[in-house]
Parts: structure tokens; C-alpha cells; sequence
């Protein structure tokens, strides 16, 4: 099971649809109509590498709703990170589920989540995916990255020593019924009468089943700006975009490079990393803070 | 074109610069070689905007600070990408919303081919999709809205029309635009140093063949 070259592999025994390789994304190429894609919720990602002695960007394994098995052909440090999952190794249970010893040619399981949704697998040396544009990450909208598939195989890197990190702390920010995420109005809040801004803040909208790795699509009562001319302009992760429809999109790590309606507000990154981890149904809200620099 | 541009935020590291038509190119290309380049990581030009989005949150007020200086810069010239290449691209005019174009436009299909065809396009921005160029020149006559009923799929290669633009789609994609012909070019391989085919600045040109 080991490559030509005799490096350590990864086998992917079974995958379920939205399974995908990510690292923190290929930054740097939004001029040319790339998304900077990457993890879905970033702050998961980065604990998994680091449980496992990893550079925060190497790549790792992003599950969607679980449903993911692996077997190394040496024995690493494995971390899961993210909504939370049994892990049962060659079917015994793994008791903590943050960092465990995976032995060569042992079979690893990931159940289904209950909170949450996208699960991270970390390998001690991370996971050699083919890389474009300097980046392993797949983005399902640009079409761009080597997808996932039962049966395929990646080479492993080196491992690291592992941090004496204690688990304890290895937390995950998952919501539960209802999450509140932070947001700066701006840049197009502008184009917004006073009382749809009011509409934006002060309810709670509801996480469709339209969500996916490009956006959160949410539902509740509406915007009243309707259709305006706009010409498209470049956009970040976490933008609240307006629709037409006037009920918010809310841009996650496959957001296209450029939007052509208008943008409210732009989420924190690190509740844009819990909006990552919304279920359909969810509740969520906006609270507008205000930039520490003005 | 507007009476001041402004700097607005977008989100904790990024920046929406405004500025006027057809200068957006140019503007980016004086922020990605200026001074405060090493605290960018992204610069995004797009139809009337540039969007700068920093490394660090932290770096935004200096960041700030040194696109109101490129923005006076900007404003006190008449500063348009020049420079790139001629590329001429073959297209057939087969359009499923070629004879709806006439209808619109009040003109015969010849007519709007020899427009469409007539005209020297610029690649002024990309976005959208990878590889996917914004090509500003389109005459004025065919300047349409976007379609009500956008298309879930049209094929790579498919040349279409909105409001000021003309474009190529790199792949097969969702489409909201008037799809005039299908053009016979790879415009994007992610494997080849730069990726796209197109660059800033470069001359389009469609020559009308047969199939």
C-alpha cells in the first residue's frame, strides 16, 4: 500500500457526496475569476493540523455529515476536528475522539453528526493532494482541484512531533438551535433604507436546505430593495449578499470572485467558521459590530 | 462616475475602492506595484471598483491610508491600461437568442453580427468564474439587459451579450446573458503559467467563420 517512492499513504475506503481535500485555500487569484475556496470552517481546520504537529495549512480531509473511511499504511497521529462524530477504529470505539494513534492497515469510521455539519480528519504529515494554483483545496463552483472518490489513494508527508496539547481544549464551535453571528455593515449598507437595514438585524432568519460550500441561503422576511442596477464587484467570504428575492446569501468558502447584487454586510471570519457548520433549520442572527479600526 | 471615490470596508480585511469606468485595471495595477503591495493579498478590479483585501486585519488603516493617495493619483490622470495583445477569436453566430437580439435591438441578424463583429473589445476585468473576462466596447445599439430567465447550463465557448459587455464562457456554466454564438477557443487551463488565456488589457476581436 505504500507509493513507488515508499512514502507512507492514505487510502479513502468510503466517501459520501460533499467529502472533499482542503488546505487553507489559493489566495491571490481573484483577478482572474478564482475563489480563494479552502476550509469551510477554518478555525476546525487549523485545531485538527495542529493536534496532529501539522503546519496549519496542510491539507486535511473535509467530511460533510460523516459517512468517511480511511487506512494509512503506517501508523500517524489522526485528529478530528468539527462536529462532532463517533470514530471507531476496526470497529472498537475511540473513547476520545480529538486525537487518537491510528495504526497501519487499521480502518477508520466516522458516524453521522448530530450538531454540525463538516467534520475534519487530520493526518500527522498531511495529506498530498495534486495542487493547483498552490492550493490542494477542491472548489466544487470553479471546477477546479482533484475531487475524491472511494479507493483513492494520497501520499502522506512527514510527520511532525505532536504538541503535548491537551484535548481538553480542542473545542470546536458548533451551534446548536440558534447562532448569533457578529457582522461590519458595508460595503453597498448604503443602498439600504433605514428600515431594511432593521429587517436585516433584528429577526431570525432560518438556514435553508439550499447551503452548500458556496453559501448559506436563508429564509424569514424579506428585504424590500428588490432588483437595482449594480454592476459586479469583487467580494470576500462571510458577504451578506441581497438578492432580488430579498432574503439573504450569505458567502462561504467557494464564493464566486465577483457578485452582482449587493452586499450589506460582511460576516466575521470566525462566525462566517459557524455559519460553515449550519444545518438546514438553523437560526441564526446578525449583531452589527464596529470595526476596532475605523 | 462618482463625485468622490470612496474607500469602502468590506469586512475585517478588505477594502472596495470605487472609481470611474474603464480605469479599474489601471488602478489595480498601480495598488499591486505601489507601496504598500506586501500588506495585499488579493487585488480584485472589477466594472466601476477595485476590491484590496489585505494579509492581516490589523493592516487595514495603513492600508487605508495608502489607496487615498493611490485614489488622488488615480483621479488626476487619465490613466487606462494600455499595452497587451490583439487576439482575433473565430466565432459562429449561432446563437439561441440571436433573433431575439434583432427583435430587440431593431435590427437584422446581419446587422447585429456585423456590430457584434465590427467592434475591438478590451479585456477590462475578470470574475464570475475562473478565466471568465469581462470584454467592455460592446456597441451601444446592442447593449440589452440580461435575460429574465437565466439559463442553468450553456456550453463552453458560448459568446454573449448584457448591458455593456460582451463575453466568452470558459466552460459550461449558468448564464443570464443573451447568447449570440459559440466561439472556438480554450481560454482557461489551470495547468499553464498564467492560467488564463486572456490578460488585462488585450484586444478581442471576432472574426465570423462557418461551422
Amino acid at each position: 500500500m505504500t507509493h513507488r517512492n515508499g512514502a507512507a499513504t492514505v487510502t479513502v475506503n468510503a466517501v459520501s457526496p460533499g467529502a472533499s481535500v482542503q488546505d487553507l485555500g489559493r489566495t491571490g487569484h481573484m483577478h482572474v475569476g478564482v475563489s480563494p475556496s479552502g476550509a469551510a470552517d477554518v478555525c476546525s481546520f487549523t485545531l485538527a493540523n495542529r493536534l496532529v504537529g501539522n503546519p496549519e495549512n496542510a491539507a486535511c480531509f473535509e467530511v460533510l455529515l460523516g459517512g468517511f473511511s480511511i487506512t494509512l499504511s503506517s501508523d500517524r497521529v489522526v485528529a478530528v476536528t468539527g462536529a462532532p462524530v463517533s470514530v471507531h477504529i476496526d470497529g472498537r470505539v475511540v473513547p476520545d475522539t480529538a486525537r487518537m494513534l491510528l495504526p497501519a492497515g487499521a480502518r477508520l469510521e466516522l458516524g453521522r453528526p448530530v450538531h454540525g455539519i463538516r467534520t475534519y480528519v487530520a493526518v500527522a504529515g498531511g495529506v498530498e493532494a495534486p495542487q493547483f494554483l498552490g492550493s490542494a483545496s477542491n472548489d466544487a463552483l470553479g471546477g477546479i482541484g482533484s475531487g475524491m472518490a472511494a479507493g483513492q489513494q494520497f501520499a502522506l508527508g512527514r510527520p511532525d512531533r505532536c504538541p503535548d496539547l491537551p484535548t481538553e481544549l480542542a473545542l470546536s464551535r458548533i451551534p446548536d438551535t440558534g447562532a448569533v453571528l457578529r457582522m461590519h455593515w458595508g460595503p453597498r449598507h448604503d443602498l439600504f433604507d433605514a428600515s431594511d437595514r432593521r429587517r436585516l438585524v433584528s429577526q431570525w432568519w432560518q438556514v435553508s436546505d439550499r447551503t452548500d460550500r458556496v453559501a448559506a441561503r436563508l429564509t424569514g422576511d424579506p428585504l424590500t430593495i428588490g432588483s437595482i442596477a449594480l454592476p459586479s464587484e469583487g467580494m470576500v467570504r462571510g458577504s451578506i449578499e441581497i438578492p432580488p428575492s430579498g432574503e439573504p446569501i450569505v458567502f462561504l468558502s467557494d464564493h464566486p470572485a465577483t457578485g452582482g447584487y449587493p452586499v450589506i454586510g460582511v460576516v466575521l471570519e470566525a462566525d462566517a467558521d459557524v455559519l460553515a457548520q449550519a444545518r438546514p433549520g438553523l437560526r441564526i442572527r446578525f449583531d452589527p459590530v464596529t470595526p476596532t479600526e475605523q | 462616475m462618482p463625485e468622490r471615490p470612496r474607500i469602502l470596508r468590506a469586512g475585517e480585511r478588505a477594502w472596495l475602492v470605487e472609481c470611474s469606468e474603464g480605469h479599474s485595471a489601471a488602478l489595480a495595477a498601480a495598488i499591486e506595484i505601489g507601496p504598500c503591495a506586501q500588506l495585499i493579498r488579493d487585488v480584485v478590479p472589477a466594472a466601476v471598483t477595485v476590491l484590496v483585501v489585505a494579509h492581516s486585519p490589523s493592516d487595514m488603516t495603513a492600508l487605508r491610508d495608502h489607496l487615498r493617495l493611490h485614489v488622488a493619483a488615480s483621479s488626476a490622470g487619465t490613466d487606462e491600461l494600455v499595452g497587451g495583445r490583439t487576439v482575433v477569436v473565430p466565432i459562429v453566430y449561432d446563437g439561441p437568442d440571436l433573433d431575439a437580439i434583432a427583435a430587440e435591438a431593431g435590427l437584422s441578424r446581419q446587422q447585429v453580427i456585423a456590430l457584434h463583429s465590427g467592434a475591438v473589445y478590451s479585456v477590462a476585468f475578470f470574475g464570475f468564474a475562473p478565466g471568465f473576462a469581462y470584454l467592455t466596447g460592446l456597441p451601444e445599439q446592442l447593449r440589452l439587459p440580461r435575460r429574465t430567465n437565466p439559463r442553468p447550463k450553456v456550453p463552453a465557448g458560448s459568446v454573449a451579450i448584457a448591458n455593456l459587455q460582451t463575453a466568452i464562457y470558459p466552460g459550461a456554466m449558468p448564464s443570464g446573458w443573451n447568447q449570440l454564438g459559440t466561439a472556438e477557443i480554450d481560454l482557461w487551463d489551470i495547468t499553464a503559467t498564467p492560467p488564463n488565456r486572456f490578460g488585462l488589457g488585450d484586444r478581442i476581436v471576432f472574426e465570423e467563420t462557418q461551422r
